[in-house]
């Protein structure tokens, strides 16, 4: 198969390069298959949002965009994802590499037990950053909306900051090693209302320079902050799959399938 | 109905008096200790006592060399332990294989059942005539000898607080860090490691508590001479602890005399610097759960 970048959606947005796609995905822990046949394009440039029931395999599919599944030791992966036309599952790639280009945001806020500043200097650190640490870290926390809030105590614990804070900060250290693509599993779900809002106005504004993939279990912040949309179900043998996928306002109001149509209108999950 | 009650009083009573007399036989002991060793301040001048001199029998008491050879065979032992039992902890829990890890902490906790006097034969026989060849020392029973003994005695309980420091760690940092495109070695050295600091100080904190406290392999193994290691070579050179002291002097002492007194109080001095030992430990601990979690 050629290494081809360009999405191959049923329905083609102009001008839309894709940032990773994954192709025939399979994904098993032990002889658990937690997800099944996957092909999934990510558009560059955009926030794209994955929905769908519990335990359907979000989580798993936003994970093997940076190869963090294989931290599990009996995870396997089949497949290809396709990112910068080389898959990132091919034995020559080397995982740290993928894992500096595809940063992480993660479900509840995990700074480090470090200074605010050294949290965000940490990661540009170990990348053997050459450039001025202190304006990394004061345009990594412009560009997360925190600077105001922690411009006078830089050195303080990251631990002392509220979870929002917390969230935005952990946003900041992400985008302070300059990574193509930012993964963010339920980035706001250990969040309350304001400070999911202020994460979500973030993204917005972050999606202007960065690619999004954010798993969420709430449509709402589905339909409020996503360009595209994926639903995902699981099997009878609770294997996920991907149902349908496409821009979100078209997947909300004009689901193409059955199954979207009911769980996006409250009748399971 | 009333029968239940009147047991239910017994055991409580019971339970209640074994705790209490817990207490009181660890006081009794401090007593004793106290009752037996402070008449030394009596009978030898202070000068006397803090002096560089330890020849009981023309009633020089100066505890300085042996307190200074504790010192001198604890600390070498700790820091050689150390980076070792970090290391080993570090590959216990965050590099070995399931099944490694299995095999090793079992391993490891067998270690620390190995009687010192074992460890004593082993180092006369095995790690004396090898510093002796090695370093080129006139004798094989010197400082370092005690120390490397020391080290294999420490190391087990130094491997097993660190690695549950190590595993204290939350998953998330190391997550985080390998999200942020650090690789395993970075994460372990640059998140886990620091993260884990103050457990693994009470480690090092409790492996020294131990390591000052033992006797028989030390006392075997160091030559005994009691002589100030002030020297640049010391650790070369044969040295005497106080635990050494005491274990050695205590069978030809006569009850109450001056020396009698002098070994109880360098059992005073032992327990004293024990004592400080396992309470920064403690408060390590302490700290660490006022803090709710690891900093």
């Amino acid at each position: 198969m050629t290494g081809s970048a360009v999405c191959q959606t049923s329905r083609p947005i102009p001008d839309a390069g894709c940032a990773i796609e994954a192709r025939s995905l399979h994904v098993y822990y032990g002889i658990f298959r937690a997800l099944k046949d996957v092909d999934l394009q990510i558009e560059r440039q955009k926030i794209t949002a994955i929905i769908g029931p519990s335990g359907c395999g979000k989580s798993t599919m936003l994970r093997s965009f940076n190869r963090m599944n294989e931290l599990v030791p009996s995870c396997r992966t089949e497949g290809k994802v396709m990112f910068r036309n080389r898959n990132i599952y091919d034995s020559g790639v080397d995982p740290v590499e993928v894992r500096r280009r595809i940063g992480m945001v993660f479900q509840r806020p995990n700074p480090f037990p470090k200074s605010i500043y050294e949290n965000i200097a940490w990661g540009a650190r170990i990348n053997g950053y050459r450039g001025h640490l202190d304006e990394l870290v004061e345009e990594s926390l412009r560009l997360a909306a925190l600077w105001e809030d922690v411009r006078d105590k830089l050195q303080q614990s990251a631990l002392a900051l509220s979870g929002g804070q917390q969230q935005r900060l952990c946003i900041a250290r992400a985008i302070a090693i300059r990574p193509e693509i930012i993964l963010m599993d339920e980035p706001a779900s250990a969040l309350d209302p304001i400070a999911t809002l202020k994460i979500e106005e973030l993204m917005r504004e972050l999606a202007e320079r960065y690619t999004f993939v954010v798993v969420t279990h709430n449509m709402q912040q589905a339909a409020r902050v996503s360009h595209q949309t994926a639903f995902f179900m699981m099997d009878a043998d609770r294997a996920g799959y991907l149902v349908e996928q496409g821009p979100t306002r078209d997947l909300f109001t004009n689901p193409r399938d059955r199954r979207t149509e009911d769980y996006i209108t409250g009748r399971f999950g | 109905m009333h029968n239940s009650r009147w047991s239910e009083f017994a055991v409580e009573s019971l339970i209640r008096v074994l705790g209490f007399s817990t207490v009181g036989l660890v006081a009794l002991i401090f007593v004793f200790l106290l009752r037996e060793g402070l008449p030394v301040l009596s009978e030898v001048a202070l000068p006397n006592f803090l002096g560089r001199a330890w020849y009981p029998t023309f009633g020089s008491f100066g505890i300085l060399p042996l307190v200074l050879g504790s010192v001198l065979v604890t600390v070498t032992a700790i820091a050689i332990a150390l980076p070792l039992g970090l290391a080993t902890a570090v590959f216990v829990r965050e590099v070995a294989p399931g099944w490694a890890r299995e095999i090793l902490k079992p391993m490891i906790e067998v270690l620390a059942g190995i009687p010192s006097v074992v460890l004593g034969f082993f180092g006369m026989t095995m790690v004396a005539p090898w510093v002796r060849q090695t370093l080129g020392t006139a004798t094989g029973l010197t400082a370092i000898t005690g120390s490397l003994i020391l080290t294999y005695m420490a190391l087990p309980t130094l491997i097993s607080v660190a690695e549950d420091a190590l595993d204290a760690v939350p998953k998330s940092y190391r997550d985080a860090g390998l999200a942020m495109g650090a690789t395993q070695w970075q994460t372990i050295w640059r998140v886990i490691v620091p993260a884990a600091r103050s457990g693994i100080v009470t480690a090092a904190m409790l492996a020294m508590g131990r390591a000052i406290g033992e006797t028989m392999a030390v006392m075997m193994v160091t030559g005994n001479a009691a002589r100030m290691p002030t020297e640049w070579d010391a650790l070369l050179r044969p040295v005497r602890t106080m635990t050494a002291t005491v274990a050695a002097e205590m069978g030809e002492v006569a009850k109450g005399s001056t020396h009698y007194h002098a070994l109880f109080a360098i059992g005073i001095v032992l327990f004293v610097i024990t004592f400080a030992i396992n309470m920064t430990a403690a408060r390590a601990i302490f700290a660490k759960r006022r803090r709710g979690g690891l900093r």
